[in-house]
């Protein structure tokens, strides 16, 4: 493996589906830990944050990880700034890694479900990427993987405080679990803020698909959890599926209802996407991943036929930036991007058989 | 000197503010002086994190944090970059963060600093986490056998007591040596490594 293997084929979540696939995007499970010994990244000069990367590489190259899949490690200065990019679509690694890309590295198992950010915010990031909802598992993956970092690894961990991290608000379990839902029924009918805004009442949070700050575009939303103390891993996830449940639910009642009182209308907005998304010669992103929804959209319910359900998470990593230069192998102007992202996806269209 | 807001207590933070290339100073107290700092806040923003095209403060994670820790801290205010207080700020012995810095960055330096400013910590992670302020969940396999033996320490003390209120002083002294020997092991197992 080497970084084009990673910053060229769709990513195995984008491939395949998951439990509940038909609103939940993906699961994502991120555990941030540091080295006892060492300055966190902030502080930590260049010759410490290099100890950080050895103690790391050495952990990753024992045997025990051996047995669970092929690791790349790949320290960013060594990676070019359109693959650093893409990395940064497909969710391996943080911007706020790309910052740091001199002392910044990620190791990647090759199914991709498995990363980890070296020197980033924490001197260790470790992040699991499963499709559909899938929470158990990537905590049960997440937490073998970091059983064997500790095997070779002595972390900073406080009998009061837990595991010890830069930044207090993930002190504790470090853990920050994630799901990323797919809910237009809910837009459409307006009840989104609703739902929404009572995640706060129970310590959870509401981010854009791209992090912190950023807006929510494709009626994508990723919820995750506020609080890393005083509540194990297990519960923190166990609230945070159980609330997701809850949103599927309400998701599903909203699409029936659509479906039952509002037919035409429905109808008529997917086909228009469809037909747009099919035949248009520029596309800007923000268009792409509404009308992309809308078509996602149409294909669970069911009016759209013979277009895999995988489309909407493909083309939302696909026709980011950076993948669209890597596909163009050069650098693209803003005006050249709308063009190169509409001929990816129509050309992407035609590749299924899709009918309405 | 004395304060110049309210014109009693002893002034005891100084800072200089320059807005517009107007330079203006101000001894103040430390109940003024974050009364002020809240008030500045409100106006300007804190200093770094810019603003929105409406000249109001941008939201953010830092500017909310920092919000929380001015309000911890004895008159380190979030405008603490130019506030010096008499007594200079205690400093991470291992890193050598000072609070006030924490309180603008929002990271701390090092896992040492944890300990440095346990005072500050406490109502502040309790404030992040919904009223929590211990770790109940996973502990690496290292850290538990150390946990393990402390409470065993503990235990082991409290019948100690018992054995010398009661006279028992063969007893006590055989637990009084396995304690030395517990104690030893905590020691050796947490430099192991380092």
């Amino acid at each position: 493996m080497s970084i084009s293997d990673f910053v060229r084929d769709a990513s195995r979540w984008m491939q395949e589906e998951g439990p509940h696939s038909d609103i939940v995007i993906s699961t994502r499970i991120r555990i941030a830990r540091n080295l006892r010994d060492i300055p966190f990244p902030l502080l930590a000069n260049e010759a410490q944050s290099e100890e950080v990367l050895n103690a790391v590489r050495q952990a990753v190259e024992s045997p025990a990880f051996a047995e669970k899949g092929r690791y790349e490690i790949l320290p960013l200065r060594d990676v070019e700034d359109v693959d650093r990019q893409a990395l940064v679509e497909k969710y391996l690694i943080s911007p706020s890694l790309v910052e740091h890309a001199r002392r910044g590295a990620v190791v990647l198992r090759d199914d991709e479900e498995v990363s980890i950010m070296v020197n980033e915010e924490d001197h260790l990031r470790l992040q699991v990427l499963l499709p559909g909802l899938q929470l158990r598992e990537a905590w049960a993956l997440a937490n073998e993987t970091d059983d064997l970092l500790e095997a070779r690894l002595n972390y900073a961990f406080d009998d009061r405080y837990g595991y010890l991290t830069a930044c207090p608000t993930n002190v504790g379990t470090g853990i920050r679990a994630s799901v990323m839902l797919h809910l237009p029924a809910l837009v459409v009918t307006q009840q989104i803020n609703r739902v929404l805004s009572a995640l706060g009442q129970v310590g959870l949070v509401v981010r854009g698909v791209y992090g912190e700050g950023t807006e929510a575009v494709g009626n994508l939303f990723q919820i995750s959890n506020q609080i890393t103390l005083g509540q194990s891993e297990e519960e923190i996830i166990l609230n945070l599926d159980s609330v997701v449940r809850k949103i599927i639910e309400h998701e599903q009642s909203a699409r029936h209802f659509l479906l039952n009182e509002n037919r035409e209308v429905i109808e008529d907005r997917i086909a228009r996407s469809f037909g747009i998304l099919a035949y248009a010669r520029r596309l800007d992103s923000k268009e792409t991943m509404q009308r992309l929804s809308d078509v996602r959209l149409g294909i669970d319910l069911g009016v759209i036929k013979g277009v895999s359900k995988n489309i909407l998470k493909e083309l939302m990593v696909m026709t980011q930036p950076g993948f669209l230069q890597k596909f163009h192998g050069a650098e693209l102007a803003p005006g050249e991007r709308d063009w190169r992202r509409a001929s990816l996806v129509r050309e992407r269209l035609q590749m299924d058989e899709g009918r309405i | 000197m004395i304060c110049q807001e309210c014109n009693q207590r002893d002034a005891t933070v100084h800072f200089t503010k320059i807005l517009n290339n107007t330079k203006q100073e101000f001894h103040l107290c430390e109940s003024c002086a974050r009364e002020k700092g809240d008030v500045m806040m409100k106006s300007f923003g804190s200093p770094g994190f810019g603003t929105n095209p409406f000249g109001e403060p941008a939201f953010s994670f830092q500017n909310l944090l920092s919000g929380l820790l001015g309000f911890e801290t004895q008159g380190a205010t979030p405008m603490s970059k130019g506030i010096q207080t008499q007594q200079g700020p205690k400093r991470c012995a291992t890193c050598g963060l000072s609070y006030p810095q924490f309180a603008q960055l929002g990271r701390f330096g090092c896992a040492d600093c944890y300990t440095t400013f346990e005072n500050h910590l406490e109502p502040l992670v309790r404030r992040i986490h919904g009223g929590a302020t211990a770790h109940t969940g996973k502990v690496p396999q290292r850290a538990g056998g150390r946990i393990k033996i402390k409470k065993q320490i503990e235990e082991l003390r409290a019948e100690l007591q018992q054995k010398i209120s009661a006279e028992r002083f063969e007893e006590a002294a055989v637990l009084r040596d396995r304690i030395h020997e517990l104690e030893r092991g905590v020691q050796g197992n947490s430099g192991e490594g380092v």
